[in-house]
């Protein structure tokens, strides 16, 4: 694969597109094509989600107890938080102004720290009670039943626990993958290498990161606030 | 210089490049599509020696080469290799890869590095596919049925993770060729122009864009089933065994149809190079292979006549499945008003196009039966759905692999394979109208003892 050097910048557009433009829009329509296929993976979850939902109301209301708002809430804002910044890396990569673009990725990437740390601290706080998904489901009935003001505990418990370690450890394994490729990016942007003609890949990893975001904006009602 | 020039003429996608690396880091299309002629061709093999293992073991009554369990691994990953490794890639990633830019005018895909990334998702869920073999194999049967398939078992584990990174690598072709076919035609190439293989293609890659997904999720819950016992697929948390199959065939309907469609796509252009006219009714082809991918997504509840589905969305689905009959009608009518007054050469790749068209007939109409409630329930889990299925797969998208293929290679070797192709096809037929007709009529006399006819389990 030979490249054709872009006129203005130090970009080489690969040899089977017409133009730097051509390359740009076709990479842009791949990505989302992309993110259709991601939509649809957690679309199965989802439709899980609606029908389990309907089935056992019970059960995700107070599975939904053992969720912190406050923890979801405060990612909630981070990740919105984060979807700017990213939005400004992309414009700020644009505006040919390198300094301000990685301090915009930058706090990206620590919104995202931020978020996997708040992951963790629930993630450990529900191991600790022994709220884990199906088989590996330890909880103690009585000392549950005090931990949410005395509701009975519903049998089938783990299921709604199921759901939330499918949803939200597939959602963070995509923020995981979604930090990594900003670091990409952040690196190649501090090296020089996007301007005005050419920043493909801060655009497309910031498309991926939105979807990320926006795939929690469902999370977050549907596992924190169902009750 | 005068060399160096007569280098230059002679080069071309085989000789620019030398040694395995090459081939192993290219980003030619050509050369990827030959990577997964290889590769597909090596799995076909594979996928065939288990087919020739179940056919030995039914040569005669009660335990002749296996157990009955070994005979449940072997049927298992006679499907899966068949289904996942060699059918879905067989003709999009390599004939596609090959062709799709050439006759579309680009100078390659959209994507050349994802495409050969795609090319070793394949190999690596292959490999991690195939490794379950060494913890004593899957027995499940390539549809993974639950709540069999959720007893803690690292062979489906296994089966189901290399299924989902295989997935990744159907995915990626099919984002490619959508791009390039949007993104890279030729000045003056307007969508209303590109060949009927190429639409065949584009259709095929917006369902492989959009159900495989679906099968990515499914699979991964069921590895999640088999490691943390979710419950989403488990009677004993609430959980429910025939989601599973709702999420299975959601792809996996419209899967058939990625085997299917590019094999259509290679019948329209076999059909008009040797009947030697253009094609009849372009506009209704391109538009049968798409309508053909709108509908797929619709019709997986035919899977599930007798699982329980309630008989108000059987008799939707049936409706709905039976609606597919109409784009394929049309083009295989317009396939037989392009031979009409043709003049046409009865040479082997011809001969396949030709045993293709009866072949798949033969397995579109026994559809129809299948999408029927009232018989479907009696040829439910019996031969005639494995014969209807062979019938399509086999004398529909191997034939017309098959039919291709030999366009790649020299003339002077079909003349040859002309004479033996007739008995082939004659093979075909007995393999599988036995199959057809014995269990039609067995399910006739035996009415409401069709469990006679059973697979075995």
């Amino acid at each position: 694969m030979s490249t054709v050097k872009s006129s203005s910048t130090g970009h080489h557009h690969a040899h089977h597109y017409e133009s730097a433009d051509h390359e740009y829009q076709s990479s842009k329509q791949g990505v989302w094509l992309f993110l259709c296929t991601e939509i649809l993976m957690f679309g199965g979850l989802f439709v899980g989600y609606a029908i389990f939902h309907h089935l056992f109301p019970e059960t995700f209301k107070v599975g939904s107890k053992f969720t912190d708002v406050r923890y979801g809430a405060t990612n909630t804002v981070v990740l919105l938080a984060s979807s700017l910044s990213m939005a400004l890396g992309i414009y700020y990569n644009q505006m040919r102004d390198k300094k301000k673009a990685v301090m915009a990725l930058l706090f990206t990437l620590l919104c995202g720290v931020i978020f996997m740390v708040i992951k963790y601290l629930e993630y450990s706080h529900k191991i600790h009670l022994g709220l884990m998904p199906g088989d590996w489901y330890r909880g103690n009935p009585e000392e549950l039943a005090h931990y949410v003001g005395g509701l009975e505990i519903p049998k089938n418990l783990p299921l709604y626990f199921s759901f939330y370690f499918m949803m939200t450890g597939l959602h963070g394994i995509h923020v995981l993958v979604g930090m990594g490729l900003i670091t990409w990016v952040t690196i190649r942007t501090a090296r020089g290498e996007f301007g005005p003609e050419y920043y493909t890949p801060v655009e497309g990893v910031g498309l991926f990161w939105h979807l990320v975001d926006l795939v929690w904006i469902y999370l977050f009602p549907l596992l924190y606030l169902v009750s | 210089m005068a060399t160096a020039t007569a280098h230059h003429e002679n080069s071309n996608y085989l000789n620019h490049e030398k040694g395995l690396w090459s081939w192993l880091t290219t980003l030619d299309h050509k050369r990827i599509g030959l990577l997964y002629f290889i590769t597909v061709a090596l799995f076909f093999l594979v996928g065939g020696i288990f087919a020739l293992l179940i056919r030995t073991e039914l040569y005669s009554v009660g335990e002749t080469i296996m157990t009955a369990e070994q005979y449940a691994r072997v049927m298992t990953y006679h499907g899966a290799v068949m289904v996942f490794l060699v059918i879905i890639p067989g003709i999009p990633a390599f004939l596609g890869n090959f062709f799709l830019p050439i006759q579309i005018g680009a100078k390659d895909v959209a994507f050349p590095r994802l495409n050969l990334l795609s090319w070793y998702c394949l190999l690596l869920g292959a490999g991690i596919a195939l490794t379950s073999l060494f913890f004593g194999g899957a027995d499940t049967g390539w549809t993974f049925y639950t709540p069999y398939s959720i007893k803690h078992s690292p062979a489906v584990i296994c089966m189901a993770l290399g299924v989902f990174v295989a997935g990744f690598s159907s995915i990626l072709t099919g984002l490619n060729f959508v791009v390039t076919t949007h993104k890279l035609r030729a000045p003056g190439m307007t969508m209303n122009r590109i060949p009927l293989f190429v639409w065949a293609l584009y259709s095929t890659a917006i369902i492989q864009v959009l159900a495989t997904p679906v099968l990515g999720i499914t699979v991964l819950l069921l590895a999640a089933e088999n490691i943390f016992g979710i419950g989403f697929f488990d009677p004993a948390l609430g959980g429910d065994p025939v989601l599973f199959q709702h999420f299975f065939w959601f792809y996996s309907h419209p899967a058939v149809y990625i085997m299917i469609l590019p094999a259509f796509g290679v019948i329209s252009e076999l059909i008009t190079t040797f009947a030697r006219k253009t094609i009849f009714g372009y506009t209704a082809i391109a538009y049968s292979s798409l309508a053909i991918a709108a509908v797929s997504f619709f019709v997986w509840g035919h899977h599930m006549f007798v699982s329980g589905q309630s008989e108000f969305a059987g008799i939707v689905f049936s409706f709905l499945t039976m609606l597919v009959g109409v784009p394929t009608a049309i083009k295989l009518f317009n396939w037989m008003a392009t031979l009409y007054k043709g003049s046409i050469n009865l040479s082997a790749p011809m001969l396949y196009a030709l045993g293709f068209m009866f072949l798949f007939t033969i397995g579109g109409v026994t559809g129809i039966f299948l999408a029927t409630i009232a018989t479907d329930v009696h040829f439910h889990d019996t031969y005639f759905v494995v014969a209807h299925f062979h019938y399509v797969m086999v004398g529909g998208t191997l034939m017309s692999i098959m039919g291709r293929d030999l366009l790649l290679v020299p003339e002077n070797v079909w003349s040859s394979l002309q004479r033996c192709l007739g008995t082939c096809f004659i093979r075909v037929h007995l393999r599988w109208l036995q199959r057809h007709v014995l269990s039609a009529v067995y399910s006739w006399i035996a009415g409401h003892a069709p469990s006679l006819l059973r697979l075995p389990a």
